[in-house]
């Protein structure tokens, strides 16, 4: 049968409604351009009670919480996984990456941590700065006004602490620290390291009338109801809809591949629908990829044609390229001061910390280059699925009985509750051609749309800075008093760092700069072979730093958004 | 017939074939377990359609035998056994919810139903009776042999013991009687303004005065943020 091709042309056509697609959906359309917008996944709205996991009990489920069907469990927001039934994705034999897919409206801004760090000046001039990896062909003052328009936008706390590669911003103030995290404080800077008031994009002040002000129940992982948190469909989909905006939703469609036409010009998208499992084309004038890294450069490589035999934007066989994840690693340890708490007050607070440590360290003076920030958990917090297995462990600090029953546990459970001290390592990695995904040609997913195929080794340089992290955690605990739990992770276990895709970060598929046989985008995210497609998503990141790579997506995301609407007044695309 | 309905109808009816299966189960139950399932699917909790289906395909299905479930009902309740102010593991539901999640982690089913057996087996060849009907001194010197278990070869009594004990506590703290025992304050809507005094000194911490300057003052956080052009918040 013939593909059912749509009678409108779209000004823009937006692949995808995570952070990137988001906000190139609320800027072109506030625009008044023509949008479409298409999601592999259903509608999702925060607030809707059908959907709504916030402020539930774990009761309420019969797993209470456990993450049978979700990875970070029953209650979390993301609609998809590590592995979705139907979509596999394969490896190169000995080499490892994990891939987090949320198909839904929103994608993962839905579940995210919500740590919004700007990336600083050194982060966009990494070779500059050691000699490793790629410059950007920007740096932070092109995309410092961005930044400061996303923070007033969309609400961020934090404070500003002048620190040079940690920018300041247009912050809201910081909830204060909890218990946990004030010990933290106090061992971080026994061992020199600073820490400093989180900074993440929840709404502890109003910033317009439409959200509503966080309410501390410190379950952003669930999607906020009142839109006190930053996810895409609440903040910018749902907000440019309501203003006027032309902007029609595909929700429940799989985006196949870019069509062009015989100047090699991007003409629309072809899709699946999910619903009768059926392709339809769209037309448009523009054609924005924002399904995120590894999608994107999926979509491109599966559009080829006799103008793009090796896929679309791919003349410089980059597309998939330079894929990398930040490094991650962690640890817990027991501290005794904590221990008989008084559990007469809620301290859920916000979704993640309050508090964190930015990279303060000389990496002239290190055997790795690039840094890593340390973020902190802990606290009393609502039992789920696996509260207190194992309720007396910690007895065998004290030369005491483990295990038993009876009445007594009722004890040991209230005597070690919130006593749990855990930290993260989130790193850079550095950016390396060999580390890849490209289409795999022996397999397709339930739409018969080929898959990709991951080919991602770790270098010495990211066990390195493991073996720094776990280091670090271990004297934070020992100035407080904390015993670390388990073995410390050594050489036989890569220091306990995290496999690829792990931290969910992952960045660089189809990078910018300014030589088209180098990278595969522009400083402006538009493909150097096709001037009306642009990638918002983080693909065109020529390099990690040591923050979470969201609000850099949604500012770069923001800069292109400007510069299409500019060309197409020019009439350039 | 709509797929929904079409689903409705065949879940409803493994529920009936259940039941016809396991006919040592009361009528009475059979009735509220369907019931139940009608509930649970009306319920909501943000569940996509496959994992909708999934909950009903387990809720149809049941695992452990009435005397498993008996069993487990006597085990659970003398790992936490009922106090003066609170119920035991049992009361709080928990043979439930490890009947569900032997069947939501199937890795769980056979050493638990052997642990089980097992425990039928020691109390019968000690005592001469099945571990449910054992005295309760009977049953705790069984359960005493088990119940601390070594810490680098633990045997399988040991370790089927630690699972029961484990999805015991868990399942207790995370029922409803079990979180007012604990007296976690959380998942309400509140405004989160630092660790009570009390606490710090309990701990022997206090807030550094620079840090709280920089942090919310909440009597203004319904005030609408506006800042200089240096990013400092006016409001």
């Amino acid at each position: 049968m013939q593909i059912k091709e749509s009678s409108e042309i779209y000004d823009v056509i937006i692949v995808g409604s995570g952070a990137g697609g988001g906000m190139a959906t609320k800027q072109l359309a506030d625009a008044g351009l023509n949008v479409a917008v298409v999601e592999a996944g259903p509608f999702f709205d925060p607030a809707d009670p059908k959907t709504m996991n916030q402020l539930k009990w774990n009761y309420e489920s019969p797993r209470r919480g456990a993450n049978t069907t979700r990875a970070f469990g029953e209650f979390d927001a993301a609609y998809g996984g590590w592995e979705i039934e139907g979509e596999p994705y394969t490896h190169e034999p000995g080499t490892e990456f994990h891939w987090f897919r949320s198909h839904m409206l929103g994608g993962r801004t839905n579940h995210w941590g919500r740590i919004s760090l700007r990336f600083g000046p050194k982060d966009f001039k990494g070779k500059t700065r050691d000699g490793h990896g790629d410059d950007w062909p920007i740096g932070y003052e092109d995309v410092k006004p961005y930044y400061d328009k996303v923070d007033k936008l969309i609400g961020v706390f934090g404070t500003n602490e002048g620190l040079e590669n940690d920018p300041d911003g247009f912050f809201l103030p910081p909830p204060k620290p909890r218990l946990h995290e004030i010990f933290y404080i106090n061992g971080a800077k026994k061992a020199g390291i600073p820490t400093i008031p989180g900074r993440l994009s929840m709404l502890t002040k109003r910033i317009n009338t439409e959200r509503g002000v966080c309410f501390y129940c410190g379950q952003c992982s669930r999607s906020c109801s009142v839109y006190a948190d930053f996810s895409s469909g609440s903040c910018l989909i749902f907000p440019a809809q309501k203003n006027g905006g032309r902007i029609k939703l595909y929700v429940n469609c799989v985006v196949r591949e870019v069509t062009t036409n015989e100047e090699g010009k991007a003409t629309g998208v072809s899709y699946i629908s999910k619903d009768d499992r059926k392709e339809y084309k769209l037309r448009g004038k523009v054609v924005v990829l924002a399904a995120s890294a590894c999608s994107s450069a999926r979509i491109l490589l599966n559009s080829k044609s006799k103008q793009h035999p090796n896929g679309l934007g791919n003349s410089s066989d980059l597309v998939g390229k330079y894929l990398h994840d930040s490094t991650g690693a962690s640890r817990a340890a027991f501290v005794p001061a904590l221990m008989n708490r008084k559990v007469s007050y809620n301290e859920d607070g916000v979704g993640s910390n309050h508090v964190y440590s930015p990279w303060w360290g000389d990496n002239s003076k290190l055997d790795f280059p690039r840094g890593y920030h340390i973020e902190v958990g802990g606290g009393m917090k609502m039992p789920g699925y696996g509260f207190s297995f194992n309720p007396n462990e910690f007895n065998k600090f004290f030369g005491l009985k483990v295990g038993g029953y009876g009445d007594s546990l009722r004890d040991d459970v209230k005597k070690y509750y919130g006593s749990v001290l855990g930290v993260a390592g989130r790193g850079e990695s550095i950016a390396r051609k060999e580390n890849y995904c490209e289409i795999d040609p022996t397999t397709v997913d339930q739409f018969g749309i080929p898959v990709l195929k991951f080919n991602y080794k770790w270098s010495d340089l990211e066990l390195k800075q493991a073996k720094h992290m776990q280091d670090t955690f271990e004297e934070i605990f020992h100035n407080i008093g904390a015993e670390p739990l388990g073995d410390k992770p050594g050489k036989d276990r890569d220091y306990g760092l995290e496999a690829p895709g792990r931290i969910i970060h992952e960045v660089g598929t189809t990078r910018m700069g300014n030589d088209p046989k180098t990278s595969v985008t522009n400083k402006f995210n538009q493909l150097h072979d096709v001037d009306n497609v642009f990638i918002v998503d983080a693909g065109p990141f020529t390099s990690q730093a040591d923050k979470n790579c969201t609000w850099t997506i949604l500012a770069l995301s923001w800069r292109a958004s400007d510069y299409i609407i500019e060309q197409l007044k020019q009439q350039n695309i | 017939m709509d797929r929904r309905k079409s689903i409705k109808s065949i879940i409803l009816g493994g529920v009936a074939g259940g039941l016809a299966i396991n006919g040592c189960k009361p009528g009475t139950e059979g009735e509220a377990g369907a019931a139940e399932a009608l509930v649970q699917e009306e319920k909501h909790f943000g569940r996509t359609p496959e994992e909708k289906e999934l909950l009903k395909k387990l809720y149809a299905e049941q695992f452990f035998n009435e005397h498993e479930m008996a069993t487990l009902g006597v085990l659970c309740a003398l790992i936490l056994p009922a106090n003066g102010t609170y119920g035991s593991a049992t009361d709080a539901g928990v043979p439930d919810f490890i009947e569900f999640m032997a069947k939501d982690i199937p890795a769980y089913q056979t050493p638990l139903q052997g642990g089980l057996m097992w425990l039928d087996h020691k109390s019968n060849k000690d005592y001469g009776v099945e571990f449910k009907t054992a005295t309760e001194a009977q049953q705790k010197e069984i359960l005493d042999a088990i119940a601390f278990p070594d810490k680098e070869n633990p045997t399988y009594e040991q370790q089927f013991f630690s699972l029961i004990r484990n999805l015991t506590v868990t399942g207790y703290y995370t029922s409803k009687e079990g979180i007012e025992d604990l007296g976690y304050k959380g998942n309400s809507p509140n405004v989160w303004d630092g660790v009570p005094e009390d606490v710090l000194a309990k701990h022997g911490k206090s807030y550094d005065p620079e840090w709280l300057a920089k942090c919310v003052d909440q009597s203004k956080r319904n005030d609408m943020a506006e800042w200089d052009d240096e990013g400092n918040l006016l409001t």
